[in-house]
């Protein structure tokens, strides 16, 4: 491979590049699926291509094929060239820094114990009939669901400053849902989170540890207690306590988009929006209270944003974003660093070898606090727990907030009371981190995974972590629907 | 592009690489471009070359599947024999369907060569245009220009074997002042039926009237609202329940409605796949011939659509709606090129018949609440404006939704003669008028 890589550098070169980089990418992954107790889906998915982009005539151009052999690889750099003087009939009038030259060199591999590609098909399926098996004792659920994937991406990188790199990815991913029909309601309860499926850097360890068929009965009894469930209150304001998977979306959607900056200075604006974010709060905005602490890795374990390096060669590292309620940080890139005075802090990551990287979350997660959860319930005289998404809808600043949860519990006089269905609330963004005055501890924080999130033209599906643990938020308003 | 004889070819070499009882083979082929641009500037220029072949291997009732885009045969060979391991690996599925047998296909025409052919240079051209235009008028453009060249072939161990040709060009954007936005696009699967220059004004006479929104209260409003809201109610609608799978799990928002006047006698939905209105492929993922399906007629709830599986459970043929196996966010039969009926108002027209209300160019980030009343919620966005006693007035400040689409469709007044086709990237295309709505719920707004 890494003939291929060096062939595209140096023909990029010889043609008077001002900077080029090339990837090669191969993936493969599984994914089983299981419904009402037969296969829904056994399928494994391999590509492979590679993708050459090119900064020359003052403009990018990038193009890309899955034809790994010299005379596509001489083609498609010609091709990116030819593309990025086109790009150049319409180009900024300043010249596009890139910052210090990125010249990293080395292999990762995510760290795993057991390789999910080791474990049969039969024991994988097992598996999941078994968690189907259980939902099935529940009268009263209509549809049951479980399903699994595998995915190990194998990624080689080169540019013109001089960097290589070779990265082995290894995810794993599983989950669970008992949807029940009755009437005109539909419920659902999923296991361990929303979207189908909890996702994280790792091997089938941790799928072992989900325990899937062990939580099976109580999800599917869930969903038909949900049925005739209260409803939640409707449109009042009370205090909210956040279960740690839905305060991760709420990361996800309010903190983790806003500080792409590339959003900021309005590269997205034609699709997924800008940012409410823009460069004069940095360092001068509460965005949250004393007791929020959000933070940019890309090392912890199990985070779906855990690398070796970015798609630029930038090296994986931690950056602060709100300290204490103080907005102080951005995800950046080589070209949108430098508009800053900063350099890149390695946030690029394309969805595939025929994408170029955009700026994505790596794992952008809460800190955790202080408290236990039973004691946050037990401090709070009046208010909903609720917890697992249900429906996300934002702005296009990523203001204002509406999100719905499959489960909901009263809490009254400090316990855990009536279960609500149909929970829903709605915020604008800091007002509604201004009023967090509680985050659980580290013994309830989880690494969780978005493994659905999308961005740019064409699109891209990135893989995403989020870190949190459960919060307590005053003053929301609830039950809009 | 492989060209015909070549995908066939292939699809040949994939069903004997094959020790299956019965094979199914899918190949996707595509030539895609894409120029991006915001600022007024272009950012990101792109070129994608990808043949993907999908073969699914059948044993007794059991199928496996495995994709592959190396196309060698060594390459073809394990990944028939990875399918049909997959196969193997389970249980059997009592109602699996099998693989058809071939019925008649008749091709429809939606390939120009020209979009297959356009360039980098005039796309660039077409842009720039725009961006000259905005800056002008000190706004900044941002969107995108897409065109791409596609082919899908579709064979089986039962004979059957189909091939279709097709491009698909978009062209769309926000244009952006101090405080005001507006959006427009075009799309077409040939590009030379694309004004780009019509586009950029319609954005850039949006975004100049926006500018300086003023608060409102949330609340319901009678609306007019823009072929691009429409598309939003109809994809809404199609994701949530036009699927025969989802109506017959339950949570569909047709299930206990079909038969019943639930809309508006002014709406008629349909899907029919082979109309080159929209963007046409005459065969679904199983190979079956694409019917024309009437999901409402003159408000009246009709059907669903239905692939193989779901229409054996009802002792049926399948509608053609078999969705590929690596579809994002779908599974089961679906809706892909979708019509609203045209009536006979026009937007000038229906704002002139409202005493007040609100003038909606689009929806944004629109997501399910509650599926079996299809109640939604997003935002508005890129031009929003109040309408009172029949002008717009000023431009509002956006507002969040939270509504049955079902309802609301129930309340339709009016709806325009002329219709837009637009294509979405993941979910096909629809043709779709303005409509004017008596009832639509707000409830909350942004800063």
């Amino acid at each position: 491979m890494n003939d291929l890589l060096m062939r595209a550098m140096d023909s990029a070169q010889q043609r008077g590049a001002q900077y080029a980089d090339v990837r090669i990418v191969h993936t493969v992954s599984q994914n089983l699926a299981v419904k009402n107790g037969v296969v829904d889906a056994l399928n494994m998915d391999e590509s492979i291509g590679f993708g050459v982009r090119v900064l020359a005539h003052g403009a990018w151009g990038f193009a890309s094929s899955r034809d790994l052999s010299a005379a596509e690889v001489d083609r498609v750099t010609d091709l990116a060239f030819q593309i990025a003087q086109a790009s150049a009939l319409v180009k900024q009038a300043d010249p596009i820094d890139l910052g210090p030259a990125v010249t990293s060199r080395g292999a990762y591999t995510t760290p795993i114990q057991i390789d999910p590609f080791s474990i049969s098909i039969e024991d994988k399926l097992n598996l999941l009939l078994a968690a189907d098996a259980n939902m099935s004792k529940v009268p009263g659920v209509k549809v049951r669901q479980g399903n699994l994937v595998a995915l190990k991406e194998r990624k080689w990188f080169a540019n013109t400053d001089g960097a290589l790199t070779d990265q082995t990815i290894v995810e794993v991913g599983g989950g669970i849902v008992a949807t029940a029909v009755g009437g005109e309601e539909v419920q659902r309860r999923s296991y361990p989170t929303s979207s189908g499926r909890q996702q994280v850097t790792a091997g089938w360890e941790a799928v072992l540890k989900w325990d899937l068929p062990g939580h099976a009965e109580r999800i599917a009894t869930e969903a038909v207690q949900l049925l005739t469930a209260d409803r939640c209150p409707r449109d009042i304001r009370t205090t909210l306590i956040l279960g740690g998977d839905q305060v991760a979306l709420q990361v996800h959607e309010s903190c983790g988009h806003p500080i792409e900056l590339d959003r900021v200075f309005g590269t997205e604006a034609a699709f997924a929006g800008t940012s409410f974010l823009t460069p004069d709060k940095l360092h001068n905005f509460r965005y949250g209270s004393e007791f929020v602490n959000l933070t940019a890795e890309a090392i912890r374990p199990y985070g779906l944003g855990t690398f070796g390096w970015d798609d630029e060669g930038v090296p994986a590292q931690s950056t602060p974003i709100v300290r204490e309620g103080l907005f102080v940080g951005y995800l950046m890139s080589r070209e949108t660093a430098p508009l800053l005075r900063l350099t890149s802090n390695g946030c690029m990551r394309a969805s595939g070898w025929n994408r170029i990287p955009l700026i994505r979350m790596t794992n952008v997660s809460l800190e955790a606090g202080t408290w236990t959860l039973d004691d946050l319930i037990a401090a709070t005289d009046d208010g909903l727990f609720i917890e697992t998404n249900r429906s996300w809808s934002i702005d296009d600043k990523r203001y204002n907030f509406q999100f719905g949860t499959e489960i909901g519990y009263e809490i009254k006089n400090g316990q855990l009371g009536r279960m609500l269905r149909n929970c829903t609330y709605t915020g604008i963004t800091p007002e509604f981190w201004n009023a967090c005055d509680a985050v659980c501890n580290a013994d309830h924080w989880v690494m969780w995974g978005t493994p659905n999130c999308g961005k740019g033209q064409p699109g891209q599906v990135a893989h995403t972590g989020h870190g949190a643990a459960p919060a307590r938020f005053r003053n929301v308003r609830v039950g809009v629907v | 592009m492989l060209g015909q004889h070549a995908a066939e070819d292939l699809l040949k070499r994939a069903l004997r690489a094959s020790h299956a009882d019965d094979t199914q083979v899918v190949i996707t082929a595509q030539d895609a471009f894409l120029t991006r641009f915001a600022n007024n500037i272009i950012h990101q220029n792109v070129a994608e070359s990808d043949v993907e072949v999908t073969i699914r291997a059948v044993a007794a009732k059991r199928s496996g599947t495995a994709s592959t885009n190396n196309l060698s045969d060594e390459a073809l060979a394990e990944t028939a024999a990875r399918a049909l391991a997959h196969a193997h690996q389970q249980p059997e599925d009592p109602d699996f369907p099998g693989l058809p047998d071939p019925q008649p296909i008749h091709p429809v025409e939606s390939f120009d060569d020209a979009t297959a052919g356009f360039s980098p240079d005039a796309r660039a051209r077409a842009v720039g245009a725009l961006c000259a235009m905005a800056r002008e008028k000190k706004l900044n453009a941002s969107g995108a220009f897409h065109t791409l060249a596609r082919e899908i072939a579709i064979a089986n161990s039962h004979g059957l074997i189909a091939y279709h040709p097709g491009t698909s060009a978009d062209f769309q954007t926000v244009v952006t002042g101090e405080d005001g936005t507006g959006r427009a696009q075009a799309s077409s699967w040939q590009v030379g039926a694309i004004d780009t220059d019509a586009v950029s004004r319609e954005a850039i006479d949006t975004a100049l009237r926006a500018q300086h929104p003023r608060p409102i209260e949330p609340g319901e409003y009678t609306v007019v609202v823009e072929p691009y809201v429409t598309d939003d109610l109809l994809q809404m609608l199609n994701y949530t329940g036009v699927s025969a799978q989802a109506v017959q799990e339950g949570r569909s928002w047709m299930n206990d409605r079909i038969g019943q006047a639930v809309m508006s006698p002014l709406i008629s939905i349909w899907d029919d796949g082979r109309d080159p209105a929209g963007s046409p492929l005459p065969f679904d993922f199983e190979g079956m011939p694409r019917q024309r399906v009437s999901i409402v007629e003159a408000g009246v709830i009709q059907g669903p659509v239905y692939d193989l599986r779901t229409a054996r459970k009802e002792g049926r043929a399948t509608t053609g709606h078999a969705t590929p196996p690596s579809m994002m966010f779908v599974s089961g039969p679906m809706a892909l090129n979708l019509f609203v009926a045209s009536g006979d108002s026009s937007v000038e027209e229906m704002i002139r018949s409202t005493e007040k209300g609100l003038y909606i160019k689009r929806f944004w980030y629109t997501r399910p609440v509650h599926p079996r009343e299809c109640v939604v919620t997003g935002m508005t966005r890129d031009g929003l404006f109040m309408i009172e006693n029949g002008e717009l007035t000023y431009p509002v400040k956006n507002l969040r939704l939270t509504q049955s689409y079902v309802k609301a469709l129930a309340g339709v007044q009016a709806v325009s003669r002329e219709a837009r086709t637009l294509m979405d990237e993941f979910v096909g295309a629809t043709r779709v008028p303005a409509l004017k709505i008596e009832r639509f719920n707000f409830t909350g707004s942004t800063v």
